[in-house]
């Protein structure tokens, strides 16, 4: 049991390093997308190191334990992730909603963080995250439930198997339209540029964080990071048929987050409004479509 | 040549240690300065050159941030009138410690060619302290990234220590602030 505690806590800090380092990467190849050079690879550590070393206020012990509710929740959330096939902390505990549950832990932990801190920015943000979350999550679980009826397994590791098994497609090309959706979903979640619409720092000055600064802000970064670690590979294990080993699962993590972040850089802002309603018109639709052609017709390539 | 008696390893006392881990912080925090712009003058049009591509501010670890608590440097630029040095001085005093503050421009240096309005203070040195100033009407982008660069050899060296003297001189500075202000009061509109 302890062993197994130990592992999901490397896991947790491995996405943490991954996620990272990856992103540094990201900011890279966005530099060089618009011809800078570009801020070194481990420019995030140093961020993250720096904000740790600051002197930071604080706002009531609501807004301090918020910050640790959200990190804890969304360790918690990491410790159950499976990497591979075979690689996983706790057998049999790596559910599809075991993740859809404890990732809104860290999320309310942030939202009454953020509450607490009593800056009417920070309301309007996680009103806004809130909703964002409302518009992107039903096209997506209407899809990862068409996935579960497929499979009959709602186990991330058992919907790997079955992708890999022979005979069997990647979710992406077996359900094309649900894979769209699946990857417009994932950009709501991580917050990327169409649907940046809750962070927006030239108009609610960064949203839920603009109280935020120091060792708070430090702790928020490292959620976030390791957010973003469960949310791809929430993705790669459910539509890009998981990952036998650990290189495999790196290289499709990478492809699928720079993918994500170059669609993100060449896009301009919703506004919140918009991305209810874009939500609810074209994936809503796409989704729907999709698990009635998958289930009830049987078209599955 | 060392000795190959054995010696006892010198301690180190807690200053010295602390000191140790204060350069290390000092690393990181060097790497990566976060902007905070006050642009009330036009000393803000050189600052997008030397953020976007042609100068790239992000290889050095700088960028723009969105609120006072992220940031580490707080960027005057240009005059600061009597109704702004009051926001100034809030926005200041929000930030979270070690916090830096860099003149742009002539204006916050003497007044620049604002010296003689008589609602435009013309020592921003005189209100809140200022780690570097980077002179010039209006300075070009290479001189206004050499400025950070002088403040990160500043920190480096431990030159950089204008909110210590903020904090150790604070009556003077608040002396100051009331003498040009009247009243320097933060309303707190959430708690009141």
């Amino acid at each position: 049991m302890i062993l197994n505690i130990l592992i999901g806590i490397g896991i947790a800090l491995f996405g943490f390093v991954l996620q990272t380092s990856i992103g540094g990467i990201n900011r890279k190849i966005v530099g060089r997308m618009q011809k800078r050079q570009g801020p070194r690879w481990y420019q995030e550590f140093i961020d993250i190191f720096k904000l740790l070393s600051k002197r930071s206020v604080s706002h009531g012990w609501i807004f301090d334990f918020g910050v640790i509710m959200a990190l804890g929740g969304i360790i918690a959330t990491a410790m159950f992730m499976p990497l591979t096939n075979n690689f996983l902390a706790f057998e049999n505990y790596d559910n599809f909603f075991i993740f859809v549950y404890l990732l809104a832990v860290g999320m309310l932990g942030m939202a009454m963080s953020a509450s607490g801190s009593g800056n009417p920015w920070a309301s309007i943000g996680v009103m806004r995250a809130l909703t964002t979350m409302l518009a992107y999550e039903i096209p997506f679980l209407i899809v990862v439930l068409t996935i579960i009826k497929l499979t009959g397994k709602s186990s991330l590791t058992e919907i790997m198997l079955y992708q890999q098994a022979t005979g069997n497609n990647w979710f992406l090309i077996a359900l094309p339209i649900g894979g769209i959706v699946g990857f417009i979903a994932l950009m709501g979640m991580l917050g990327k540029k169409p649907f940046e619409t809750y962070i927006a720092p030239a108009e609610i000055a960064s949203g839920p964080m603009v109280e935020y600064g120091g060792k708070q802000l430090g702790m928020l970064f490292i959620m976030h990071e390791i957010t973003v670690f469960i949310e791809v590979s929430l993705f790669v294990h459910l539509f890009l048929g998981g990952a036998s080993n650990i290189f495999e699962f790196l290289l499709k993590y990478f492809t699928v987050y720079t993918l994500a972040n170059l669609i993100s850089n060449v896009n301009g802002r919703f506004k919140i409004d918009q991305v209810v309603k874009f939500f609810y018109k074209w994936p809503l639709l796409m989704a729907v479509t999709q698990a009635v052609i998958a289930i009830y017709f049987g078209w599955v390539i | 040549m060392l000795s190959t008696k054995y010696t006892e390893k010198t301690k180190l006392t807690k200053d010295e240690i602390d000191r140790k881990w204060w350069e290390v912080g000092d690393y990181f925090r060097r790497n990566s300065l976060w902007l905070l712009m006050y642009c009330t003058g036009c000393c803000a049009i050189e600052l997008p050159p030397s953020m976007t591509s042609a100068y790239d501010m992000e290889r050095l670890g700088m960028g723009p941030m969105a609120t006072p608590r992220q940031a580490d440097i707080l960027l005057v630029s240009g005059y600061l009138s009597l109704k702004t040095l009051r926001r100034l001085i809030y926005t200041y005093e929000q930030m979270s410690e070690p916090k830096y503050v860099v003149g742009l421009g002539s204006c916050p240096i003497n007044g620049g060619i604002y010296h003689d309005l008589h609602a435009v203070i013309n020592q921003l040195d005189q209100y809140i302290p200022v780690d570097v100033y980077v002179a010039g009407c209006m300075p070009n982008p290479e001189s206004v990234l050499n400025g950070f660069v002088d403040l990160m050899e500043g920190i480096k060296n431990k030159t950089a220590n204008g909110w210590k003297k903020y904090r150790d001189n604070n009556e003077w500075y608040k002396q100051n602030q009331k003498d040009a202000l009247g009243e320097v009061i933060i309303h707190d509109e959430f708690h009141e």
